[in-house]
């Protein structure tokens, strides 16, 4: 009787389980954030594609994130975690979640991962990224003809070519409309710290700076631009629009929800495979948010006429001739930057001040 | 390099404004650890105290209310603490580092409506004379209150600890429980005042970063100050003037490695941005050369039946 009762158990167990084997239809995809989705910026903008995914494919996905994950080995637990959880494909959203990334895929070759603004790949690696040195140069632009100090402030967060390559084309651009701007540039060493982002603005204000140029995560920086007065910001990652018209009078917006989409999709079809993206305004990646009316009417106008030339492929934002800040040349007259040059981009323009920290 | 690009008088106000929410949280602690207990939850109290703080300044206009919802905030949760470790006598740093995670999370909950709002501003006192002073009337009279208050609630610890019955009570708790017990004091009734007392000041920290120093609410804000704070009672060795000075000296060389950077001097920017950590411990563990211990009951549970 016992033995019977048991083995109907044992029955029932089995049938549950095959059960759940059923339900791994849906397809997992998980993502890696290196700030909380609620930072108003770059990891909100990749949970606002998580959310398209979802959105998308209703029940045939199942989605799981983790947020605030520190750079180093800490993220290699987190997705190790996520891989042995049944993830089909994970997303990680920081640059320093290479290595990890890297060396995880190698023990999980059959979950896909990709990486966003790296540079290494494996045959389950893919990166992505966007060109947002393209919405730098519409930035540098208009932070050029706004300037009255013509002191441009600049947050850095890490030294690493893609915040590099947004100093640089934003250098480029503000010089190419007002020949006497400079630009100082503070190295925040965070991506997401609003106390010490909002000092670094602070800072570059009470040294005259009155356009303040982000590359770190929160809005702290609007703030403390706001609080000052007669300062102008950029919205970083995300619109940032409740600090507009002024200080905010543009931002750049990383829209992933399409290619977050379609690599979901790929992976439901099985036909992903690891690619190399790298889109910018043209494909939609990099969105410029609305240029407010702090902005003048003709400066407005030449910034969209820009975006329109980037758009179009008509425009290079790095196209020479260039040199770089040693003198030595970079680009000649006509040619443009390719692809290799810009992802490793570890020098600044000619013009720039200061050196790139090591 | 342009150092003339650096305004002195700024530097310092400046420097102030960064240094108090630090202060704030570490006189909190200090009280908490002079009575023998370990709260590891600051960071967990100063950033439920910065959502609570925001929430209650934006929803009655008044920053003011909003400080003082921030101290409730940062004591109420603290009596989380007091739970855990006072009356189910758990370990203390298990409970604290709890304390720190709920709270962040918390936070984040009540936080979900007030991304991206604006707080009211607090204004900064105006005397009439004083504040005009050329230097010192920017760095010495034109701060908002919580600023002073900040300094005044240091000088008043010193002043209890080492001055009062009260300090002398809370002191003896904190050195040796049995004996405090032996006397005739409530052991678990003072610590759970001092942990509430704790709670509250860290709270004002949180809020003062979240309305005053940033001015704005996001997830995660207080990113760490919770632990220097933490750290810096130890290397003050317990005292408060000393907890004063650090946290300034901590404020101070966060803001003028900005100041360096923007200015362009060209030390490398690495040991700048490690030189707040580096000199804040070099000149406290030099200042504690003395034969000043950590509380001899710190951390350690107590019930009377032992």
């Amino acid at each position: 009787m016992k033995f019977a009762k048991l083995l109907a158990g044992a029955a029932i167990a089995l049938g549950l389980a095959a059960g759940g084997a059923l339900a791994q239809d849906k397809t997992k995809v998980g993502f890696v954030y290196v700030g909380p989705v609620g930072d108003g910026g770059w990891t909100y903008e990749h949970n606002q594609g998580r959310l398209a995914v979802e959105k998308e494919f209703g029940d045939k996905v199942e989605t799981v994130y983790v947020e605030n994950v520190a750079e180093g080995p800490d993220a290699e637990r987190v997705i190790t975690q996520m891989a042995l959880q049944g993830a089909n494909l994970i997303f990680t959203t920081s640059f320093g979640y290479m290595d990890p990334t890297i060396n995880v895929a190698a023990k999980f070759p059959d979950v896909k991962f990709e990486h966003a603004t790296g540079y290494k790949r494996a045959n389950n690696v893919s990166t992505y990224s966007a060109r947002f040195y393209e919405g730098r140069a519409v930035q540098g632009t208009i932070a050029g003809r706004m300037t009255k100090s013509n002191v441009i402030g600049y947050i850095g967060s890490y030294p690493i070519p893609e915040v590099i390559r947004g100093i640089n084309s934003a250098y480029i651009h503000a010089k190419k409309v007002n020949p006497d701007v400079q630009f100082k540039i503070v190295w925040a060493f965070t991506w997401f710290d609003p106390a010490k982002e909002a000092d670094a603005a602070k800072v570059l204000i009470e040294q005259g700076a009155d356009v303040i140029l982000q590359h770190t995560d929160s809005t702290a920086p609007q703030a403390a631009a706001q609080a000052a007065g007669n300062v102008y910001t950029f919205g970083q990652a995300s619109d940032m629009i409740e600090y507009a018209p002024a200080p905010r009078i543009s931002s750049i917006i990383d829209n992933w929800a399409p290619y977050y989409i379609a690599r979901t999709k790929a992976v439901m079809d099985g036909t992903w495979a690891s690619v190399d993206t790298w889109d910018g305004i043209g494909a939609g990646m990099v969105g410029i948010g609305e240029i407010t009316d702090a902005v003048p009417a003709e400066v407005k106008a030449e910034a969209e006429a820009l975006m329109a030339k980037i758009a179009s492929g008509e425009y290079h934002p790095f196209t020479g001739p260039l040199k770089k800040q040693d003198g030595s040349d970079f680009l000649g007259e006509g040619e443009t930057a390719d692809d290799g040059t810009l992802a490793g981009m570890n020098f600044y323009v000619e013009g720039i001040e200061g050196s790139i920290p090591e | 390099m342009d150092l003339s690009a650096i305004n002195p008088v700024l530097l310092i106000a400046s420097l102030m404004v960064a240094a108090t929410p630090l202060l704030l949280a570490a006189i909190g602690e200090l009280v908490v650890e002079k009575a023998g207990v370990l709260n590891l939850g600051v960071e967990g109290m100063m950033i439920t105290g910065a959502i609570a703080g925001f929430a209650a300044a934006v929803e009655s206009g008044s920053p003011l209310m909003g400080f003082v919802a921030a101290a409730g905030a940062g004591a109420l949760l603290s009596l989380l603490f007091v739970v855990l470790s006072q009356i189910a006598l758990a370990n203390q740093v298990a409970s604290g580092l709890a304390l720190t995670l709920f709270g962040l999370g918390l936070s984040a909950l009540m936080g979900q409506k007030y991304v991206g709002v604006k707080p009211p501003a607090m204004g900064r006192i105006d005397i009439p004379v004083l504040s005009d002073l050329p230097v010192l009337g920017r760095i010495l009279f034109s701060h908002d209150i919580v600023l002073y208050f900040g300094i005044a609630l240091t000088a008043v610890v010193w002043a209890v600890l080492k001055y009062s019955r009260i300090g002398l009570i809370l002191r003896a708790v904190g050195e040796n429980h049995e004996a405090a017990h032996a006397l005739g004091y409530k052991v678990v009734k003072i610590r759970t005042l001092a942990i509430l007392f704790g709670g509250a000041c860290a709270g004002l920290g949180g809020a003062y970063i979240s309305l005053i120093r940033v001015p704005q609410w996001t997830e995660g804000m207080t990113a760490g100050v919770g632990w220097i704070a933490l750290a810096l009672v130890v290397f003050a060795s317990w005292k408060p003037w000393r907890a004063l000075l650090g946290a300034y000296l901590f404020g101070g060389i966060t803001v003028l490695q900005l100041n360096l950077q923007a200015a362009g001097v060209a030390i490398p920017v690495e040991y700048l941005a490690m030189s707040p950590y580096l000199i804040t411990i070099l000149v406290l563990v030099i200042l504690s050369a003395d034969k000043s211990n950590a509380p001899a009951s710190l951390g350690r549970s107590f019930h009377a039946s032992r």
